[in-house]
């Protein structure tokens, strides 16, 4: 029965984008809309040939195909992102690679969001939604709710990734930083979002321990904070339902504090407490220690929640903001840095007892860096929020060099650490392939890190500091383009760093690629749901 | 929250006892130094809440104990530098412009402004070292080859009222015939008079077909360029008979103008920069080292 409703469903999705696909008034509009008549007619022939088939009852085991799948897109995604963003960090170096022959599709204006979302979104999405699903089984000892609701997550925001990738490439954005996909695209984004909640909710419903596991409160904020910045910050209304434009429902600096509302606190509930979820589970796992203190995760997780979402403000400093904004969201971001700090210290301090692990296991390593970026970039941030420091960090390359350590140093490595762990598990091996490539792994991405890192804090103060300099009788001495000149240097070191990243990435999918087909297989399996 | 001293050892601290997947948690205390830290930025936060603006009420929000206003200090920081030039300024639009090098004090101001003016305005065209761009149509402005004269005046006048805009009727104007376009000349007396120009700066050429160009050459654009390709300034005529190309020196290049034509404009500066600003621009660009 549920099959035909599910028949009818795909089969009307796919008829109504063919429709849109007809009637569309602009390229990226109707790209997309074949892509959506594509993916719903593959949903459709593949639930009709499985129709009636008998169901296996599984509730004694984990869901762990979804998980394998995630854990391939991660990987998958992750190189993609890191291998774009390479690119547009070497036409920035060398502007000639903006390429005549590609017409502008190829420009760094089209594939800086592209780089943006496909290591946000993608990348880091797959991983949350990957290990989300992972933990909660494990940390509730039950299946994940709702039958192949988590198939229908993972493909959905697959859909929702190649949609607004090839989007953004022909034109389709909205202008809005991390919040590039058009109308369409984050109707479908909310729904798979909905379902992922629906998931989550309904496993953490239906555990078997009496109490809730902290990185399930870290990702539960997540999903939950996540859906109410994407509704607010998105809320537009198309100006045809057969095109890709859309008018924003707010307008000028209203319209800038809800976008930096939601910007900020994507990277606060999205990068930082998800991936706390993350690091909750298993850092202790894997040095198979407790956590330090079960009282520090409480206060710093509440802490957390609570201060950051009033912290946007700081994205704004001496614009159209009025003051008073502007002072609210500094001292937040200021008082953050402690609850932040929290998550490093439960983190580095399960490890206590274990330390000489980290001359041993690669993986263990690759955490505890990921942790110390995690600490040093939750610095960092509250340190460039205050007002004065701003003034000169703020639309310099600092900024971006501090996104960078944040983004590849604590989600990046905390991933990778992850992503070693899980795939011998989920695949039943005994263990990885090589322990020496996750080393060569961990020191060029490390080496990367400090070189993408260093190289924007010296562009970055260089430029703060020319933009200002001003002669004796008050006029700018320097012009843009003389910035930009000084900083060559600078950016072809950027650009050599992550290129390292990139490279380390791509050892990491070897060494996993060659765990799946050459280890031997484990006698016991990992997906079984403990016996009450 | 409790501050008691941080066991070393966490063996010795218990568990709480719950157990998920094999993790369990410890008992330890909050960090002492976490907490009188984390107390210290809320001390500090409400503090810096009462003396700075902060807190929205109905109408507008609490001021702050100091007064601090952040669009109060720009439009500060701007009266006092307007303030501190207003004095030299106003010598400034007053002074004869071939005057202003002699006066040192006035010199300095001019070559700081005119720097400051042109780097936000020119460089975009003229580059940031003013050099221009050559066969792009920007022109050089740190030669002594002028399109419309090199003198004080007549850098003034092209910068106040630009060149072949339609926002200002005083702008210089002048325009060259689509010798092609218009099938005022046909393929072969186009290629012939551009071996002829091609012969007036030096370069190869085929002396056969220039022969036949020389004629064409006098009919047809020695008015503007004069009969030796020196050029006319008068009319922004570029001289043909040095190695400064405005559009390219190639054979392809001196085709093609000839065959459309060039029509490089430029705007009226009276429109966005002041009076003062304009003969500080003026200044800069005639000191570049073509000025005459």
């Amino acid at each position: 029965m549920w099959d035909y409703f599910k028949l009818i469903g795909l089969g009307l999705v796919a008829v109504l984008a063919a429709i849109a696909a007809n009637y569309a008034r602009d390229l990226a509009y109707q790209v997309n809309a074949i892509t959506m008549m594509l993916a719903a007619g593959i949903a459709f022939l593949y639930v009709l040939r499985t129709a009636g088939d008998p169901r296996p009852n599984l509730q004694h085991e984990y869901f762990d195909g979804v998980i394998r799948a995630g854990a391939i897109a991660t990987a998958f995604w992750g190189v993609v992102g890191f291998l774009v963003g390479v690119v547009i960090a070497t036409q920035l170096a060398f502007p000639q690679l903006n390429f005549e022959f590609l017409q502008g599709y190829g420009n760094f204006g089209r594939l800086r969001p592209l780089h943006t979302s496909a290591v946000v979104f993608a990348f880091g999405g797959n991983a949350l939604i990957m290990s989300s699903f992972y933990i909660v089984q494990r940390t509730s000892a039950a299946r994940l709710f709702g039958g192949s609701l988590g198939w229908f997550v993972f493909w959905g925001w697959q859909l929702v990734i190649v949609l607004a990738a090839t989007g953004y490439v022909l034109g389709a954005t909205q202008g809005k930083e991390y919040a590039e996909p058009v109308w369409y695209v984050d109707i479908l984004i909310t729904v798979v979002w909905v379902a992922f909640l629906i998931a989550f909710m309904g496993t953490l419903f239906k555990r078997k321990e009496p109490h809730i596991y902290v990185a399930n409160w870290f990702l539960l904020s997540m999903i939950l904070t996540v859906a109410m910045l994407h509704l607010v910050n998105n809320a537009a209304i198309p100006v045809s339902i057969f095109g890709s434009a859309q008018v924003q429902l707010y307008a000028g600096v209203q319209d800038a504090m809800v976008q930096w509302w939601y910007g900020h606190n994507a990277v606060g509930f999205f990068l930082t407490a998800g991936f706390l979820g993350m690091m909750y589970y298993f850092v202790p796992k894997q040095a198979e220690r407790p956590v330090y203190s079960y009282k520090l995760s409480i206060i710093h997780f509440w802490a957390l929640i609570f201060l950051y979402i009033w912290a946007g403000p700081h994205h704004l400093h001496y614009t159209a903001l009025p003051d008073w904004a502007s002072t609210l969201g500094m001292v937040f971001s200021v008082i953050l840095w402690m609850p932040s700090w929290g998550g490093m210290i439960n983190g580095l301090m399960t490890l206590s007892g274990a330390w000489d692990k980290l001359r041993t296991d690669p993986i263990i390593r690759m955490m505890v860096v990921s942790i110390g970026f995690y600490g040093m970039s939750t610095f960092e941030g509250p340190m460039m929020s205050i007002k004065a420091v701003n003034s000169l960090s703020h639309y310099t390359d600092w900024t971006i060099g501090h996104v960078h350590s944040g983004a590849l140093g604590w989600n990046g490595m905390i991933t990778f650490g992850v992503l070693y762990y899980l795939v011998p598990r989920l695949w039943n091996r005994e263990r990885l392939y090589s322990l020496s490539l996750v080393s060569w792994h961990f020191w060029l991405a490390t080496i990367g890190i400090v070189l993408y890192a260093s190289s924007m804090w010296v562009t970055g103060i260089m430029e703060g500091l020319m933009w200002r300099e001003v002669d004796a009788n008050g006029f700018l001495v320097n012009a843009f383009a003389d910035t930009v000149k000084a900083k060559f240097p600078m950016y072809v070191v950027r650009a050599l760093g992550g290129g390292l990243f990139l490279t380390g990435a791509l050892i990491m999918c070897y060494n996993l690629w060659m765990t799946v087909r050459a280890q031997p297989q484990r006698v016991t399996r990992h997906s079984a749901v403990p016996a009450e | 929250m409790c501050a008691k001293p941080v066991k070393k050892e966490p063996r010795q601290v218990e568990t709480t006892g719950h157990q998920w997947d094999g993790i369990e948690e410890l008992n330890n205390p909050l960090p002492r130094w976490w907490v009188w830290v984390f107390y210290a930025t809320i001390v500090w936060g409400i503090g810096y809440t009462v003396a700075y603006p902060a807190w929205p009420l109905i109408t507008a929000a609490t001021p702050g104990l100091l007064g601090a206003s952040t669009r109060a200090d720009v439009a500060a920081e701007i009266a006092r530098v307007d303030a501190a030039n207003a004095e030299i300024k106003a010598k400034l639009v007053a002074a004869d412009l071939n005057a202003i090098e002699a006066d040192a004090d006035l010199a300095t101001y001019a070559e700081r402004a005119g720097s400051a003016v042109f780097r936000t305005n020119c460089t975009t065209c003229h580059g940031s070292g003013a050099a221009g761009f050559e066969g792009k149509g920007y022109p050089n402005l740190l030669d002594d080859d002028w399109l419309w004269g090199g003198t004080m005046e007549d850098i003034y006048l092209t910068i106040t009222n630009g060149i072949r805009n339609t926002t200002d009727p005083e702008a210089r104007y002048s325009e060259m015939p689509k010798f092609g376009v218009d099938e005022l000349l046909d393929e072969t007396q186009i290629g012939q008079v551009t071996e002829y120009v091609l012969g007036l700066s030096g370069q190869d050429n085929d002396a056969a077909m220039a022969t036949d160009g020389a004629v064409i050459f006098a009919e047809n654009c020695a008015a503007c360029h004069m009969a030796n390709g020196s050029g006319d300034r008068t009319q922004g005529a570029p001289a043909l008979n040095d190695a400064i190309w405005l559009y390219g020196g190639t054979r392809e290049a001196i085709t093609e103008t000839i065959y459309k034509a060039r029509f490089g404009v430029m705007p009226n500066w009276n429109a966005r920069l002041t009076e003062d600003e304009i003969r500080a621009v003026t200044f800069y660009v005639h000191s570049r080292g073509g000025g005459e």
